[in-house]
């Protein structure tokens, strides 16, 4: 038997260098740390940008490695790419805010790239097994980050409440993974289809597995029932951990759940869909409800995250239809990248007004940042424009494409509770920009080189790129050619 | 398919039975003397020093997490030992990768004074 050969190696080349070059940061964390705390935000982004073009150059070419373990396909390179993306972003973000909050560690860019790592093999998991490994990946660093700002008391508790419940997310998994294993004998996604598709001896076993497995997931993504600890979690880290956490967990979370339930599960989509659908309206009741309560700006965007978790659940619910498929998850794809720039903007702005000690955080602390910040507070109005979905926005787009897909698999009532969702949050995000320029006050923000650039960076792209959604839907559409 | 568990089933009924009976039996059966010597707790048979349960310095608790992680190095070894033949120069290599990445992060730890005791 052959274990592995040296093209495998070049399949996986981007997972690889950027675990590579993650290790080598962690030993100039250890080594140079004087020199570390002002150069390993550049070197840092730096090994993003080369991964990013390690995994470009795997467009067009899918192949699958270490034995059909590993998937290197075009949908793996565009979730690399948005990771690239997303990475960036929150490096940009953190920079300056944690030098202004003193937490300048440098192993904060270290765990940020593992836990990149793990969001890139979720991706490119083609075996259950992988997949579990990968979701570790990802979380461990995760809770590690979450806690960064110990010893202050509030970010400990996030991290510790975001280890104890992702833990137990984490064996949901593991038991689902056991149980579809039992049911066909295989942990590999092909396999599974192919078990299923060849009849059962035991056909429970493998529904069960599946929702368990759905049940681990739908924590990581924040689904409502399943998001109690968003709020608080995203309420403790340090902002520019949240900005992280809310746009790569959940790029992360739904690359497995697409690659999981379209190749292993479409022959059980006749009884898992309706709970597919449970879920998604639940979590686009229930997040954007639970948001229009909030005054504190954190957690009113951490409400904001799980309901555009269920505008990316409504893409799965299509799932098992054939010929709805490729245009669904190329639309949830494209959704994610208006979500990406959308959301790492808006929290930029975040950063940018908080003050120590969890201040600054607070609807009236943005009162008439339209008169004294035009920028900033323009570059926010477009920020939620483009989360309610208006036009000329990137999220209109997302929305839009989102909604075809639904309506062409015919799901016209889940497309409906997404209008009426749509609408319901246009209160919320409308509320931050009335606040914003028809209320005085005389908020003061932190002017940091890379944080205006960032955000203002954010907010042109987010009208930009709404001009080439086309171009960039059809290269998400690409990326799905592969994917089975 | 579910046949297949009976034998696990059947040892699991019997071991739990078996070890409930013997000590139900110890406590029924067994001639009770109590005496001070012999309700404090054993240690060795030494005189006992203080009370059981006493505070420990946290750093324990450092140390352990750092012994997990050299623990499972080591039960790694062992199936890579069993089928080191067949797996060859490709195993060779594949545990000096898993070596190597286990070592920064010892040197990390070391670096950072996590095995040093003030």
């Amino acid at each position: 038997m052959e274990f592995f050969n040296s093209a495998d190696l070049l399949h996986a080349l981007p997972l690889i260098f950027l675990m590579s070059w993650a290790t080598i940061l962690l030993l100039v964390a250890a080594f140079a740390r004087a020199a570390s705390e002002r150069i390993m935000p550049a070197l840092a982004a730096a090994g993003l940008l080369l991964t990013g073009y390690f995994a470009a150059r795997q467009f067009g070419n899918p192949a699958s490695a270490f034995n059909g373990m590993f998937a290197a396909d075009g949908f793996s390179a565009f979730i690399t790419l948005l990771l690239v993306l997303s990475g960036l972003l929150a490096i940009a973000l953190s920079s300056d805010y944690l030098k202004r909050m003193s937490l300048n560690r440098p192993e904060y860019y270290v765990l940020m790239l593992f836990s990149i790592t793990g969001m890139m093999l979720m991706a490119s998991a083609a075996d259950l097994i992988v997949v579990f490994l990968a979701l570790e990946l990802l979380s461990i660093p995760l809770y590690v980050l979450a806690a960064f700002a110990q010893p202050e008391p509030r970010s400990e508790e996030a991290g510790l409440k975001y280890f104890l419940l992702g833990a137990f997310a984490s064996g949901f998994l593991l038991f689902g993974i056991a149980l579809v294993y039992g049911a066909t004998a295989t942990t590999s996604l092909t396999g599974i289809f192919i078990a299923a598709q060849s009849g059962l001896e035991q056909p429970l076993y493998l529904l069960i597995g599946a929702a368990l497995i759905l049940v681990g997931l739908a924590f990581k993504v924040a689904a409502v029932p399943f998001h109690m600890w968003t709020p608080d979690v995203y309420e403790g880290s340090p902002t520019s951990v949240t900005a992280f956490m809310a746009a790569g967990a959940k790029i992360g979370g739904f690359a497995a759940l697409i690659r999981i339930f379209i190749v292993a599960l479409p022959s059980i989509s006749e009884q898992i869909v309706p709970v597919l659908w449970a879920l998604t309206a639940l979590t686009l009741i229930g997040g954007n409800l639970l948001a229009i309560a909030q005054n504190n700006v954190k957690r009113m965007l951490a409400y904001s995250s799980i309901s555009h978790a269920g505008f990316l659940l409504m893409a799965l619910v299509v799932y098992g239809q054939d010929a709805a498929r490729f245009d669904v998850v190329a639309s949830a794809l494209f959704y994610l990248l208006a979500f990406i720039i959308t959301s790492s903007g808006s929290w930029g702005v975040v950063i940018a007004l908080e003050k120590q000690a969890g201040k600054g955080l607070e609807f009236s602390d943005y009162a008439g940042l339209g008169r004294t910040q035009p920028v900033l507070a323009l570059a926010m109005a477009v920020f939620m424009l483009s989360f309610t979905g208006v036009p000329p926005t990137l999220g209109f787009a997302g929305k839009f494409y989102l909604f075809r897909a639904v309506l062409e698999g015919e799901y016209v009532g889940l497309a409906i509770l997404g209008m009426l969702a749509s609408l319901i949050s246009a209160y919320y995000y409308l509320r931050l920009i009335v606040v914003m320029y028809m209320q005085t006050g005389n908020p003061k923000i932190h002017s940091e080189r890379w944080l205006n650039l960032t955000t203002v960076g954010a907010a042109i792209g987010v009208v930009v790129l709404f001009f080439a959604s086309e171009p960039l839907f059809d290269l998400a559409a690409l990326a799905l050619l592969h994917v089975n | 398919m579910l046949q297949d568990y009976l034998p696990i089933a059947v040892l699991l009924i019997l071991s739990t039975g078996l070890s409930v009976l013997i000590v139900a039996l110890g406590h029924l059966v067994g001639p009770r003397r109590p005496s001070a010597r012999k309700s404090a707790p054993y240690e060795s048979g030494m005189q006992p020093i203080g009370p059981g349960t006493r505070r420990m310095p946290v750093r324990f608790y450092l140390i352990a997490v750092l012994f997990i992680l050299f623990d499972i190095e080591v039960v790694f070894f062992l199936p890579w030992a069993v089928t080191f033949r067949q797996l060859g120069i490709f195993g060779l290599i594949e545990m000096l990768i898993f070596i190597v990445v286990l070592l920064v992060g010892f040197a990390y730890a070391w670096k950072m004074g996590a095995l040093e005791w003030e």
